[in-house]
């Protein structure tokens, strides 16, 4: 069976959930080999988890100088992967980066790419859900390897033991690849929540929050979640959180397992964030808002006695 | 400095937006056209740039020919001209042919930094910036919430997962900016007035050195294959808060298993 390159995607030396599931995606097309490409002695750390979702290869491009530029060498890598392996197709999570890496690889791979899939076929076909979920449409790649870039949470990881032979790759950077140097990389979120982009559960606060103290509310109801925290763009707007937070069509779109929307109203560039996930549950106090017309679960009420006694609740429940 | 700003002509998001199922592709008639939203964006950093810098500012826009009501509304923001790529064999064609004729257009100008916005609203795709970057070979500066220039040097603030990233490379470039860069200017009056009378250099594939087989719909490298409205979101149950509303959302979550 051909094989299928799955790009890890990892921080602090634990694999994301995202690639458990593109791995699982993978086996269903042919085997998963996983790609890790990162600072030397990423990969050993990663080897065993990888294994637990079935990856048969792990391929790995190491050197700092990997990291040291902006997008286009991740690209070379995972080309050099592909000369080397012959892939059925290749699957990356869709993240803003990882798009673009995908992108590039496409072309230098004289393929064809389909981004933020929401499910992939046994022959690398996808289902999108375009227009702010509006119409699902099915696309192929008619030309090359099918690249794919698949939405987080969209497949249910399953482990299966893979043999997870290592295989070094030596990746020579051409000259274009260095051409956009990385000269700082800065952190500035805060805390130990969940990253929105790949959260399993994010709970979300609008404008119906009143103010930028407020939000601890919100933040108060999605640690009790385990969730990430997001926005509508009328909190971002206000400066009450920062932009990175913000979910919808000019922010990050979601699509995680539960989807929790607090004194949001649900307008179309809103939707376009988080239509996909699979459970929505809204509080609102206006029972006309719209949230209430996609949301599985609403309670019109006021959020200020709603969201800190859910809080209360679920801690409860949890026990 | 010359800065070229890639601008897509999109369906207004507010639109009811419909393919056209005899092709799959997008119903340009279903809904009003716009600029792409954070397309303005980036047209405002053109337009700081050449303020701080000098030069010009060139709008490039790859798209049929309604886009010029978008293009007289990028030079009523004080862009100085514009190339509009114009050709029916245009027609259907994906993210990379797109990338292929933008990276051929920019070859006909004189450039030092093409300025496209991150996303655009109907593909969604967010690629096309780091195609171009990847087809010319030049440094792909994209995602951008901030933007220097220091001579031939060009550093962004490139925005992650959890801050940003500082990324630089020397002019050519190619560069992405995010909603929040800055706020667009409003076409003045005197704007929309002078932009009548601006230049719009239209080219065919043919004037770019491309040929048709490379780009439109029966050229493109992935296909859709069929679609469908999807079923709206069928609303589920909504219940009013008499002081159980709290419980009743918990007691949802626990019997979908998500707590
Ligand atoms: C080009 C463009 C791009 C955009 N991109 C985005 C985007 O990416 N993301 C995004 O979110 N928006 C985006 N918007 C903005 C969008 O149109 C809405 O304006 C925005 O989503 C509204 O945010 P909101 O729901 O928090 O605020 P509102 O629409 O003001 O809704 C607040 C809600 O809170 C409720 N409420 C108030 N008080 C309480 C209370 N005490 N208890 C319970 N409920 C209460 C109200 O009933 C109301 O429904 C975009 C707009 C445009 C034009
Ligand atoms: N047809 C086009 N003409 C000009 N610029 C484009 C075109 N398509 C995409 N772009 C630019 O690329 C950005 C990202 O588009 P996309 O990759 O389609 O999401 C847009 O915001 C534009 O700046």
């Amino acid at each position: 069976m051909a094989e299928v390159l799955v790009l890890v995607d990892s921080a602090d030396g634990t694999v994301k959930k995202a690639t458990f599931e593109l791995l699982t995606a993978a086996r269903s097309i042919g085997t998963a080999s996983a790609v890790v490409i990162g600072a030397p002695g990423t990969a050993a750390a990663l080897k065993d988890q990888l294994a637990e979702y079935g990856a048969a290869k792990i391929y790995v491009a190491e050197g700092d100088e990997l990291l040291g530029f902006s997008v286009a060498p991740k690209a070379e890598a995972l080309a050099a992967v592909a000369a080397q392996a012959s892939p059925a197709a290749v699957l990356v999570s869709s993240s803003a980066e990882n798009k673009e890496v995908a992108a590039r690889l496409a072309f230098k791979l004289g393929s064809g790419i389909l981004v933020d899939a929401v499910a992939v076929d046994g022959d690398a076909s996808a289902t999108q859900s375009i227009f702010g979920g509006a119409i699902t449409v099915q696309s192929k790649v008619s030309t090359g390897i099918p690249v794919v870039t698949v939405r987080p949470n969209s497949v249910a990881p399953v482990a299966e033991a893979g043999a997870a032979e290592v295989v070094d790759v030596a990746v020579t950077l051409s000259d274009a690849a260095k051409a956009a140097t990385v000269v700082d990389n800065v952190v500035e979120a805060k805390g130990s929540r969940p990253q929105l982009a790949d959260a399993s559960v994010v709970v979300s606060g609008g404008r119906g929050i009143g103010n930028a103290d407020n939000f601890k509310i919100i933040e108060a109801l999605a640690d009790s979640l385990g969730a990430a925290v997001g926005a509508s763009r009328a909190v971002v707007d206000a400066g009450w959180v920062d932009h990175q937070m913000q979910v919808g069509q000019t922010g990050v779109t979601v699509s995680p397992q539960l989807y929790v929307a607090v004194g949001i109203s649900g307008a179309i560039q809103h939707r376009a964030g988080m239509q996909t996930s699979k459970t929505i549950v809204a509080i609102n106090k206006d029972p006309e808002a719209p949230i209430f017309e996609l949301a599985d679960f609403g309670v019109v009420g006021d959020l200020f006695q709603v969201a800190p006694a859910l809080t209360e609740e679920i801690t409860k429940r949890k026990g | 400095m010359n800065i070229v700003v890639l601008v897509k002509q999109v369906p207004d998001t507010e639109g009811d937006r419909k393919l056209d199922p005899s092709d799959n592709t997008l119903d340009r008639a279903a809904v009003d056209p716009v600029i792409n939203y954070i397309d303005e964006f980036a047209i405002e950093e053109g337009l700081r740039l050449k303020e701080a810098h000098g030069g010009e500012v060139t709008i490039l826009t790859v798209g049929p020919e309604r886009a010029t009501e978008s293009i007289r509304k990028a030079l009523s923001m004080g862009a100085d001209k514009a190339v509009h790529v114009l050709d029916d064999a245009l027609h259907g064609s994906d993210a990379i042919a797109t990338a292929k004729v933008i990276a051929k257009a920019l070859g006909s100008v004189e450039w030092d930094v093409a300025i496209a916005g991150s996303e655009a609203t109907d593909s969604r795709s967010a690629i096309v910036p780091a195609l171009v970057a990847e087809i010319l070979g030049a440094p792909q500066l994209t995602q951008a919430r901030k933007v220097t220039v220091d001579g031939s040097t060009v550093t962004i603030e490139r925005v992650t997962d959890t801050g940003y990233q500082s990324v630089s490379g020397s002019t050519p470039a190619v560069l992405s900016v995010v909603e929040k860069i800055n706020d667009p200017r409003y076409p003045s009056f005197k704007g929309i007035m002078a932009a009548k009378s601006k230049p719009i250099d239209v080219k065919s594939l043919g004037d770019l050195g491309l040929d048709a087989g490379e780009v439109g719909l029966a050229n493109a490298w992935s296909q859709v294959t069929s679609f469908e409205n999807a079923p709206p979101r069928s609303a589920g149950q909504t219940v009013k808060d008499e002081g159980n509303g709290a419980s009743a959302i918990a007691d949802f979550l626990a019997s979908k298993k998500l707590i």
